[in-house]
């Protein structure tokens, strides 16, 4: 396996839908490949820091202002 | 009356399923908790694609409302999420192009771009590189880093990666194919690790001639 067919499948390989001889032939490349190992790890850690850490945080009173906002205007008919 | 039955029979019904009937019967405290499930889940996607706060307040309103006038055309053979997420999206469309008169703003342009198709650093990042970072730091270098990224990748990666929406779940609620929502989570994927490896990239020891480092 190339480290470009390897790339092909780094999705697949995050997102846990390869087959299991598919598995072993991505494992069996990342052995031998630091570069893709590298990729493969930061890219996982990548995914994990933005699912972990809320960018956009949304401010109670905003919330409650909105939530306000919203449930007049459907009481009145939307 | 006409039901949703035939559609869920298979599998256990999607707890929304029973508030949106709910509100169809005219109990308006199941819309409010609704509106409580998913606000900040909207409220983020606005921000990734308006990526203006008051615009993102306003869009979150917006698509709540407009969710409750549209409930009967919702058929229920996709999630309630999902649904409200087009609305959103579309809602946040509008408006960006109203900030950016006429400027096309579309998310289902395929954009051409050789970045980040190609690993380029490949440089090991630190262990729990973020501890270098405070709260506040972290969420500026993640709030820029993204923010470099095409609407389209942006809002594919959000939905995908943080809110966790299926491939198909995601091309449905942007009104695009498979492969497309594919071929953007890849690439914004590997421009995000990227972009964010020249802040989380380990740091070489300096080896200088004659100095001794501490550092084995």
């Amino acid at each position: 396996m190339t480290c470009t067919e390897f790339l092909a499948m780094l999705d697949d390989m995050i997102d846990n839908t390869v087959s299991r001889e598919m598995r072993a032939d991505l494992q069996e490349h990342l052995n031998g490949c630091e570069h893709c190992e590298v990729t493969l790890n930061t890219t996982r850690k990548t995914i994990e820091i933005y699912r972990s850490h809320e960018i956009y945080e949304m401010p109670t009173n905003l919330r409650d202002r909105l939530h306000k906002a919203i449930m007049e205007r459907c009481k009145k008919g939307c | 009356m006409a039901t949703i039955q035939s559609i869920a029979n298979e599998n256990e019904p999607h707890p929304d399923v029973a508030l949106v009937e709910r509100v169809k019967s005219g109990d308006i405290s199941a819309y409010d908790e609704l509106v409580r499930k998913y606000d900040r889940q909207i409220f983020r996607i606005a921000q990734h694609i308006t990526q203006n706060r008051e615009d993102a307040e306003d869009v979150m309103q917006d698509a709540f409302l407009k969710a409750y006038e549209k409930l009967d055309q919702f058929q229920g053979n996709s999630k309630f999420y999902t649904w409200l997420v087009r609305i959103a999206v579309n809602e946040s469309l509008m408006r960006l192009r109203k900030r950016r008169t006429g400027k096309m703003v579309s998310i289902d342009e395929d954009i051409e771009t050789e970045e980040g198709t190609v690993p380029r650093d490949l440089a090991d990042w630190a262990p729990d590189p973020e501890q270098n970072y405070t709260q506040a730091e972290l969420a500026e270098i993640l709030r820029k880093t993204i923010q470099g990224l095409p609407p389209g990748f942006r809002v594919v990666f959000v939905l995908r990666d943080v809110d966790g929406l299926s491939t198909e779940e995601t091309a449905e609620s942007l009104g695009l194919s498979v492969p497309a929502v594919k071929s953007r989570l890849l690439r914004a994927r590997l421009q995000l690790r990227e972009r964010l490896a020249r802040y989380f990239k380990r740091k070489k020891v300096p080896r200088e001639k004659g100095v001794k480092s501490d550092v084995h």
